[in-house]
């Protein structure tokens, strides 16, 4: 047996007697899912053991160095334990943009006392980050933003506002983009971490279209930031802000639904049989969805290997957010009438209305995609001009 | 299997890469084609396959073959793709070769050693109507004396005038429509019985019309069962649908960099017309259709070749997808080459006439999407 099958045994025996049978079962809705941080109510007690389980063994951020509160697996090894935690219905112990996003740019720009420190409290689950991007008159121009921190010898003091912070009302601390240099556009934003209980910070949570708020406005009246909680030099955030973008892209691009290559076809058999030319929109969808997954997987193994584009993120962060976007729109057609209904129990509160509405956000969010073909095809396909 | 070329593979597609380019790039296409040639490929390029390997790439090699798989096959469609090689290679080589694996060994010591020369072209004779449906198969083949009488006809035999032998299915039981009783036979060009009409088609290649009528075969001619040969159709199809995946991938992927090309150099209102965002969205687009098309293809392939159970899936929606992001670069290509995409001069135009070809080979976009629901349950 392969070094990589021993570890596949090893994994799977683990996953057998560590992962509780309650979270064998898919999440049904954000409600299900565990955030951590300070203020998190666990909704049972079986999803507070698999997190106690998986954090004592590295497997909340399993892809980690030891020294960071990860199991310092190989990118094969983390393929292979995802397998099998798919393979069981094994629910994700800890979901968060501490791993997704901040955990990545520390690991690239972060000090070693920042590493063992901020990275062990995401691997654990005890702090909850939100991330402060756009602003009202900064969105896909983001460069353009102005919150601004003033250099007082030893600390900052920042004033401005964000937008479009995902739960800012539930985070406890921000990374967040300041602007430490009104003359340098691009080499004059600093990145800079800070407690949201930080005396002058204020959030007010946005309606959507989908009756829900998973976003904030986030206000910031002379917030005092210590020097020391900066990721990379001063000025040179925008370098640390570019390469979690990237990030965030793989991590949105991967939103396409169930994560896997079950066709959503099936259960709705009944509908698409007596509908033909719906049923040819939702198979030419399938072709779509196989096709995303696969690029996905050759992206991935390019990635780690070093022989993907650096800018190739933009390109699956386009097409899975349009993809996704479709697979909603088909979910609306099939549910006909009943998939209008907005608060029923019938209609698990309007989830499917609501969740379709939330997906138009894929392709604005992280980067609209219009400007994702911009970089594709000036930074792969090297186009001409600015 | 990770989803990147190893070190063996990239090997063989420099190689493959520099032979087409030097031996058979679009000038050697054109050459045939304005000669008017009646095989619509070159016999001696054909040779020069054979002496690359590239005939027997799917041939075992205790017969004497390289003995690799569809990802090896596809490594070679693809620069036949991009360069528009005519060749027997994917009839051949890739389908025929699938279905004589399944053979005895008398019928492969026959056919396998001139295929591995380069001198033996084998045409498919599956197409009775106008689109892909092999379940649809009437041509019957009647018990008679120490084998079997075919009557019948087929259609869209790419190379079958130029062939040594057809694979023709034929029904020995069951009704139209069912896919239990059909059977495969080889068929000698010069059986009794046996008429063809070649006809040549939009992309200048020679397909045949054949005529069955009476045709006598001993039961030596049967390629694997009686009654069974669904079996071995299922996988000589499919050997054929991830390889013409895999030239469309080098179609479109050719017709793309061609495009891309002349975005970067042609100039109008003063600026060179890849500036426009309204080109550039198409292309970056464009691109990812063309990446998502070469991912599946290889998923597809993979899975064929550790004999996946999805692999049938993923070669159906490898089939769909390249078809359908073909289609696309050729069309985007032409409309991006303005006035001159429509010249006969401009290599653009011969791509779009090579992908129309290649989507109609073994089941259309259409009808491979309609296989994914199927088999995904609706």
């Amino acid at each position: 047996m392969s070094d990589l099958e021993t570890f596949r045994a090893e994994a799977r025996a683990w996953l057998e007697e560590n992962c509780p049978a309650e979270m064998r079962t898919p999440a049904k809705g954000d409600e299900d899912v565990c955030w951590g941080g300070r203020n998190f109510v666990f909704q049972s007690d079986a999803q507070k053991l698999w997190l106690e389980r998986c954090v004592a063994k590295g497997y909340t951020v399993p892809d980690w160095p030891k020294a960071y509160g990860g199991a310092g697996l190989s990118p094969q090894e983390t393929k292979v334990l995802r397998q099998e935690m798919a393979k069981l219905g094994c629910r994700s112990p800890l979901n968060s943009f501490g791993i997704w996003m901040l955990g990545p740019a520390l690991l690239k720009f972060g000090t070693e006392e920042q590493k063992v420190h901020y990275m062990g409290q995401i691997a654990r689950g005890e702090i909850r980050w939100c991330q402060g991007y756009s602003e009202p008159g900064s969105g896909s121009d983001l460069v353009s933003m102005q919150t601004f921190g003033e250099d007082k010898g030893d600390h900052w003091v920042v004033n401005g506002q964000k937008i479009w912070t995902s739960y800012a009302d539930k985070a406890d601390w921000i990374f967040c983009l300041v602007r430490t240099d009104k003359t340098n556009k691009y080499q004059g934003i600093s990145f800079l971490l800070f407690d949201m209980q930080t005396p002058g910070v204020t959030t007010k949570p946005i309606k959507l279209i989908s009756g829900n708020s998973p976003f904030c406005e986030t206000f910031f009246d002379n917030v005092v930031v210590p020097k020391h909680q900066i990721v990379g030099e001063a000025g040179r955030g925008w370098d640390v802000a570019k390469y979690l973008l990237g990030h965030e892209r793989e991590m949105i691009s991967g939103m396409g639904g169930d994560g896997g290559v079950t066709s959503i076809g099936a259960a709705m058999k009944a509908v698409l049989t007596e509908e033909p030319v719906l049923r040819a929109q939702m198979a030419l969808f399938d072709v779509e969805n196989l096709t995303f997954r696969a690029h996905g997987e050759r992206f991935m193994d390019e990635w780690k290997t070093g022989k993907a584009h650096p800018a190739y993120s933009n390109l699956m962060k386009y097409v899975g957010t349009e993809l996704n976007k479709k697979r909603n729109e088909l979910v609306m057609s099939i549910g006909g009438t009943q998939a209008l209904e907005w608060e029923s129990e019938r209609s698990n509160g309007g989830s499917k209305a609501r969740n379709w509405l939330r997906t138009k956000a894929n392709s604005i969010e992280g980067g609209t995609s219009e400007v994702m073909l911009n970089v594709v095809s000036k930074r792969i396909l090297e186009m001409p001009g600015a | 299997m990770a989803m990147t070329l190893n070190d063996d593979q990239s090997m063989l597609r420099e190689s493959a890469r520099d032979f087409m380019a030097s031996e058979a790039p679009v000038t050697h296409f054109r050459k045939f084609r304005d000669m008017g040639c009646k095989d619509g490929f070159s016999h001696g390029l054909w040779k020069q396959f054979a002496e690359m390997g590239f005939t027997g790439i799917l041939i075992p090699e205790a017969e004497g073959g390289m003995g690799m798989g569809q990802i090896e096959a596809g490594i070679v469609l693809e620069e036949i793709g991009r360069n528009l090689s005519p060749s027997p290679f994917l009839t051949t080589s890739v389908a025929a070769v699938e279905a004589l694996k399944l053979a005895d060994k008398a019928m492969r010591d026959r056919w396998f050693p001139g295929i591995l020369a380069g001198e033996t072209v084998i045409g498919i004779a599956i197409e009775e109507g106008v689109k892909h449906r092999p379940e649809k198969i009437a041509c019957v083949a009647e018990r008679s004396g120490n084998g079997f009488k075919l009557t019948g006809h087929k259609q869209f035999v790419v190379q079958g005038t130029s062939s040594d032998m057809l694979i023709v299915a034929a029904r020995t039981a069951g009704a139209v429509g069912e896919t239990d009783g059909l059977t495969l036979f080889a068929v000698d060009k010069d059986a009794a019985g046996l008429s063809m009409e070649a006809a040549r088609l939009v992309d200048s290649a020679m397909a045949a019309h054949v005529k069955l009528d009476g045709v006598q075969v001993n039961a030596d001619a049967v390629i694997g069962d009686v009654d069974g040969g669904w079996a071995v159709l299922s996988k000589m199809l499919d050997a054929g649908r991830v390889g013409a995946a895999a030239e469309m991938v080098g179609v479109g992927t050719g017709a793309m960099d061609m495009t891309f090309d002349y975005l970067k150099t042609r100039k109008q209102f003063d600026r060179v017309i890849g500036e426009f965002q309204a080109l550039q969205h198409r292309a970056a687009h464009l691109y990812g259709e063309m990446e998502g098309a070469r991912s599946i293809v290889l998923k597809a392939q993979s899975l064929m070749d550790e004999g996946h159970a999805k692999a049938e899936l993923y070669v159906a929606a490898a089939k769909a997808k390249a078809g359908l992001a073909c289609n696309l670069a050729v069309r985007e290509g032409v409309q991006m080459h303005g006035g001159i995409g429509m010249t006969d001069e401009y290599d653009i135009g011969l791509y779009m006439k090579r992908d129309r070809g290649l989507n109609e080979f073994f089941g259309d976009a259409y009808y491979h999407a309609d296989r994914v629901a199927t088999m995904n349950g609706y």
